[in-house]
Formats: structure tokens, sequence, C-alpha cells
């Protein structure tokens, strides 16, 4: 498929899909169950408007969702008793198919999901959203409601960065411009049109899902959009503009370590496809420097990519799911 | 007529119970109108989230109007009366400010979430409450988000609406987002003002030297301080905001003051007027200066007496809560009712905190007294508006 043609035709307008009675009609009489899933780490700040605004909006306004739930990694501040409180469903990822263990990380969450929760569409959104509002939902799962081809909708967005005061723009998606976007332009041409492959909010359907690993860490996204590639071509993908998305910004010694993590995978990836040989040599810690009065000090940081397989391998969730 | 209206204290509490299940529309309502910017004229994105929320509920003559009002009617049994339920739309703040709300287990914390978003809210919230809580009122309620309320708006959205309306409006209830227990049913007489001076073209730098427009003000400030100013009937002279010259080193050219002059007697405030246009007139003479009063806005007193029917059910209402009633006249919409002879009432939702600043902040739990007051009010009204005829 040409890049000019899957922009054209698989790349959304959240406004398109304003009309939320008719995407619900539609999603009954297709028989779809939908699950919101949002990961959580210690985000008691902006927790309780997401999971207000979308089970009111979603749930209760519109049944546009069957089952919201926040899934957490261990939050020490009041994230699960905030979710709770304004009617999310709360779970600790440690507690779901304890017998597979526990990494914690972001995709550890995101693959307990699939578990856990029942709908045949998942959708994904970030817990760190200042100016959430029900399109970081509906425009998601609307394409996956109307178009049965497709398989996995990603947002994007004009990413201003949060300042104390005031909002401006442009900025952020740093590590796409910078790693991924030449990344993707070298070895997988067709994939540079999705506009931000790292953004952490989007639909899947659960077929898709269950049948492809989850690094626990920085690659989980970067992950997703290659093997789906792999597997279901460009065609399976669609992309919705939902406007601006104000976050908190990371320090950009952050954005280095997600981009280890990332090349990782990355590379991991290129190694499975048979497109680079040798990746056992790779380094597994990242180096920083910094410097303390005259000294130039090095900081390390051990990050190891560790993926769980595929939901569908794991014999409680073939049970559960009578598979 | 003197009787009271009122609802048994079983139903009160059954209003509060019932209402909680509903918790997350009304929050979710203050949080969206609160995330729109709406500055005084910039009030449009706001009142087209309110004109969404009457369509999804299926409400009728459903309208934006010249001058910005959203508006639309919940009908009444028999429609023979009209109830105007309304909330000023803007707030203060500009759309620069990051108008992001936080949400925790207690309050909604935000820019303009007490004064006015809850508020709007509650008027885009009123079709489900009044559904949820099973009410039908007898006469039709109206259900308005007005513009141009504050400062510069000088009501202009709700004067707008009742001057041309085809409905004739009975009574009337005015929603703020604080302070529970807030009960207005009288209006101050009012004048908000701009004081500007302006050094003329052919200013004589040689004879007033080089102490410009900030100091001619200053005069005219010294001057308004010693306007004599009675105790009863209550009356204050407000100076609002000061703002003249552009640098350190640079004589100011324009200075200006706005300010409010409020009593709760008319003449006394024209009186007040008439001083003021002279100690213009005098230290504009004086100085060789342009000095002009720009009427921003004005009210007349007046409104409802304490006795009102309408005002002893309030009363009586917040009495059977155990909300301490806080009666003081207003300077907001209510005014426009009262020019319109209009018998209404101002009320309020829940406690706040930091009211117009960046940090202002409501508290939820209150919030379900405050909508149950709100919802035996309605009922009152429709129930006192019956017995008038």
């Amino acid at each position: 498929m040409k890049i000019e043609t899957w922009l054209r035709n698989n790349t959304f307008k959240h406004g398109s899909f304003w009309d939320i009675q008719s995407l619900v009609r539609e999603k009954e009489k297709k028989g779809l169950k939908i699950s919101l899933c949002i990961p959580t780490l210690n985000e008691e700040k902006t927790i309780g408007k997401e999971v207000l605004v979308f089970r009111s909006e979603l749930m209760e306004r519109y049944s546009l969702i069957d089952e919201l739930a926040v899934i957490d990694s261990g939050s020490t501040d009041k994230t699960l008793s905030v979710a709770s409180t304004y009617g999310a469903d709360t779970y600790l990822a440690e507690n779901i198919i304890p017998e597979v263990g526990n990494h914690p990380g972001k995709g550890e969450n995101l693959w307990k999901a699939i578990y856990q929760l029942q709908g045949d569409i998942i959708c994904y959104v970030d817990a760190d959203i200042k100016n959430i509002h029900p399109r970081f939902v509906y425009g998601l799962v609307a394409p996956l409601i109307y178009k049965d081809e497709l398989q996995y909708v990603k947002a994007f967005y004009d990413r201003p960065l949060s300042l104390s005061k005031g909002v401006r723009s442009p900025g952020g998606g740093r590590v796409t411009e910078i790693l991924i976007r030449p990344l993707f332009s070298l070895f997988f041409p067709e994939l540079s049109a999705i506009i931000q492959p790292l953004s952490g909010e989007y639909a899947v359907r659960r077929t898709v899902l269950d049948k492809i690993p989850f690094p626990i860490g920085y690659g989980v996204e970067t992950a997703h959009i290659l093997d789906v590639y792999q597997k279901w071509g460009l065609e399976a993908f669609a992309q919705t503009d939902l406007e601006q998305r104000i976050h908190r910004n990371q320090a950009t010694n952050d954005l280095g370590k997600m981009s280890f993590g990332i090349l990782q995978t990355f590379l991991k990836r290129l190694g499975d496809y048979g497109m680079i040989k040798n990746q056992s040599e790779f380094y597994k810690i990242y180096r920083q420097f910094q410097v303390v009065d005259s000294d130039y000090q090095q900081i390390t940081k051990e990050i190891v990519e560790f993926e769980r397989p595929p939901m569908i391998e794991i014999p409680a969730y073939r049970k559960k799911f009578d598979l | 007529m003197s009787n009271i209206f009122s609802i048994d204290n079983h139903e009160l509490h059954r209003y509060i119970s019932d209402l909680k299940k509903i918790r997350e529309i009304v929050l979710t309502n203050a949080v969206m109108v609160g995330e729109i910017p709406a500055p005084t004229f910039g009030e449009k994105d706001r009142i087209r989230f309110l004109q969404d929320r009457f369509i999804e509920d299926s409400l009728e003559s459903i309208t934006i109007d010249e001058q910005g009002n959203g508006a639309a009617i919940i009908p009444g049994i028999t429609g023979e009366k009209n109830i105007l339920l309304m909330a000023h739309a803007d707030s203060v703040f500009d759309n620069k400010i990051d108008h992001a709300i936080a949400v925790d287990q207690r309050s909604l914390v935000g820019p303009g979430i007490a004064d006015n978003s809850l508020g709007l809210a509650v008027i885009a919230s009123a079709p489900i409450i009044l559904r949820s809580l099973n009410i039908k009122l007898d006469a039709n309620l109206i259900l308005l988000g007005a513009s141009g309320g504050l400062g510069r708006g000088n009501l202009k959205g709700v004067r707008f609406f009742l001057e041309n309306t085809n409905t004739p409006i009975d009574a009337g209830v005015c929603v703020a987002g604080t302070e529970l227990g807030r009960l207005s049913f009288n209006s101050v007489a009012l004048l908000r003002g701009e004081i500007k001076v302006s050094l003329p073209k052919g200013y004589d730098w040689a004879r007033f030297g080089t102490i410009g427009a900030i100091a001619h003000l200053n005069k005219v400030i010294q001057k308004m301080q010693n306007i004599r100013i009675p105790k009863d009937p209550q009356t204050s002279i407000i100076l609002g905001a000061i703002r003249g010259g552009n640098a350190f080193n640079t004589v100011a050219i324009k200075a200006n003051l706005q300010f409010e002059v409020r009593s709760e007697e008319s003449k006394i405030v024209e009186e007040i007027h008439t001083e003021i246009d002279e100690i213009i007139d005098e230290i504009s003479a004086l100085t060789e200066t342009d000095i002009t009063l720009d009427v921003i806005g004005s009210r007349q007193g007046g409104g409802l007496s304490y006795r009102h029917w309408m005002v002893k059910s309030v009363r009586k209402i917040l009495e059977k809560l155990s909300i301490t009633p806080q009666i003081f006249p207003t300077v907001g919409s209510l005014g426009a009712f009262i020019d319109q002879g209009i018998p209404g009432v101002t009320i309020g939702i829940t406690k706040g905190n930091s009211i117009h600043e960046e940090e202002e902040s409501i508290e939820i739990e209150p919030i379900y007294s405050g909508l149950a007051q709100l919802v035996g009010t309605l009922k009152c009204i429709d129930e006192g508006l019956k017995n008038e005829d």
C-alpha cells in the first residue's frame, strides 16, 4: 500500500466521530465489547479526572465502553483509591495471573490487561493527560467499530508541553523525530506514515493483541508497530488526530534511557526478521555523564527490554477465553 | 401572598441520596465547561458545549441568540408559567491561562471552577438532575447560559434575553458555583466606571513639568477618597484596578482607573456619580488634561423583600438542609431580573476557595446539598406561581 493512499484512507480526525450515539448503535449491532485500560504508576494528580470523564461520558451518558480498568504497577501514592472513588475497576498487575510472575513496567500492565479485561477491543490511554476528553477514546475505537478490516488505531496530536503557566507549541515527540522516524525511514519506510508511533493511546482488537509479544519497558509501542506490520501489513493500521495532548514533559536524560530501550527492541526485531546479525553482542548498560565540581562522573543504568510472549501462549488465558 | 412553599425533610434528603448517583455527570460537566476558556465576550465555545448538551438531552427550542446566549426549554406539564434558570457563562480568566481542572477525591481545582463553571455545569446537567429525581415541573423551565455577564459585559447577555424573549418570564433563579447558603434576592445600586486620563497634544510641559498622567489620576483618586460615604444606607467606593505608563523613565501619557460605586439606594449612587463628574471637571481644568469617565455598567437597586414568599421558601429549604443562609445583595445577574420587575433569587451550590485565582477550588461533597436546595427552590417557585393566580 502506498503511503499517500494509506494516509488518505486511514487517517481520521476525531471530529468525524462526534455522533457517539450512532457509534454505540453500530457497536451493539456488531456485538462488540470495548474495554478501556489505563496503566498507572503514581498518577494521583491526573487519574481522577480521566476516570471521571470517561466513566461519565462513555459509560453513563453513552454505553460506548463496557469496562474501565486501571492496572497499576504498585503506586505509592493515592492513584488506586482516587481511581476507585470515581468508579474504575482497579487492579495491581502483580495480582493478575500470578503464576507467570511480575516484571514491573508499563508493558506488563498492558499485557496483563489482555487477560484481565473482557473486551473484543481494548483501548489503552496513558494516565498523565491533563486535558482529558472523551475523544481520546471514541476517536480511537470508532475506526475499529466502523471498519472491520482495521486492527490497530493509533493516536496522534499536536503535542504542546505543559508549563506552569500557559501552553506552548510545538514540541514533544522528540524521540519519534530523532530516533523512530529515521529508523523507520531506513528499514520500514511505509511505517514512517504513522505520525506518532510512540503515543500511549491506541485501540486494538483482542485477536491481534493476544498474538503479539509485549516488551515490558520502553519498547512496547515500537514492538507493536513492527509486529503488527509484519503480520498484518500497513493496511491493518489507522491513526486518528486527537488535536492537543497536554502532558508532563520528560527530561532529556530520561529520553536517552527511553531511546536505549526502544533501540534494543528495534534491533531485536531486525535480528528476528533476518535484517541484521550478531545482536547478542550489543551491550545492555546505558551510560550518561555528569559534571560534579570539575570531575566528570559516569552514571550507568542497566536497561534490559524483557519481553512477554504472546498472551495466547499462556495456558491460563487459553482456559479463561476457552481457546 | 405570604405563604411558604416548602418541601418536606424526607423529600429533600431523598434528593441528596439520588443526586449522588449522578455525581459523575455534574462533575464532568464542571470539568468540561471549566476547561473551555471563556473570557467575557469570548464565551462562544462554552455556549456551544452547552448547546450540545441540550441537543443530547432532546430539549426544545434550543437557540443561540445574537448576543451569544445559549437557551433551551424543558417543557412543563401545563407550561402556563415560565421559570428561567440561568448562569453566566463567562469567567474572569483570559484564554492564555492553562484551564486544566484537577480532580481529587474531595475537590475540583482550576481557574473559574467556582465562578462560574460549576454554575453553568448545573444548567447543562439540569435535564438529567430533574429526570433522575423524577421531577416534572408545571411551569416550563427555560435554561440559559448567559454571555457577557462580568465586568465590561455588564449583564449584556441576560439583559438582551429578557428584553427580547417572546416568552414571559414569571420567575428567575441564578446559579452561582459558590457559596453554598448564599441567598441574594435584591440588588444594590451600582455604577461601574473607568476614569481615563490622557495628556493632550498641546500639553503645557513647561507649566506642569514632567509629572504626567499618573500624578493627575492620583489627584482624582485623592478627591474621590474625600467623598462622604454614608453608613446607612450602606455604600462603598471600590477602587478596583489602575493602569498607566510604560517604563521607568518615560512620563506617563495615559493612566486609567476602574472603580465601582455600590449602595443600597440608587439615589446615593447618582449623587456620588455627580460628585465624581465634578472632580473630573475640576482636575481636568486645573491640569489642562483630558479626563473622561466611561460608565461601563450601572444597576438600579431593588428586588424582593425578606418576607417575599420566594425568599421565605428558600430560607426554609436552607434551614431543613442545616445550611446557614448568607444573605447579601448582589451586583450580578439578578440585577437584570430586578430591572425587568421579575422576581428572582441567586443561590450558590457548594463551598469554594481562592475565588478568581488560578487555584480556585470547589468542594465536591456539599454539591449534593446545593443541588437539593436548587431543586427544592424550583419546586417551591413552581408551586408558588400556581398559587399566584
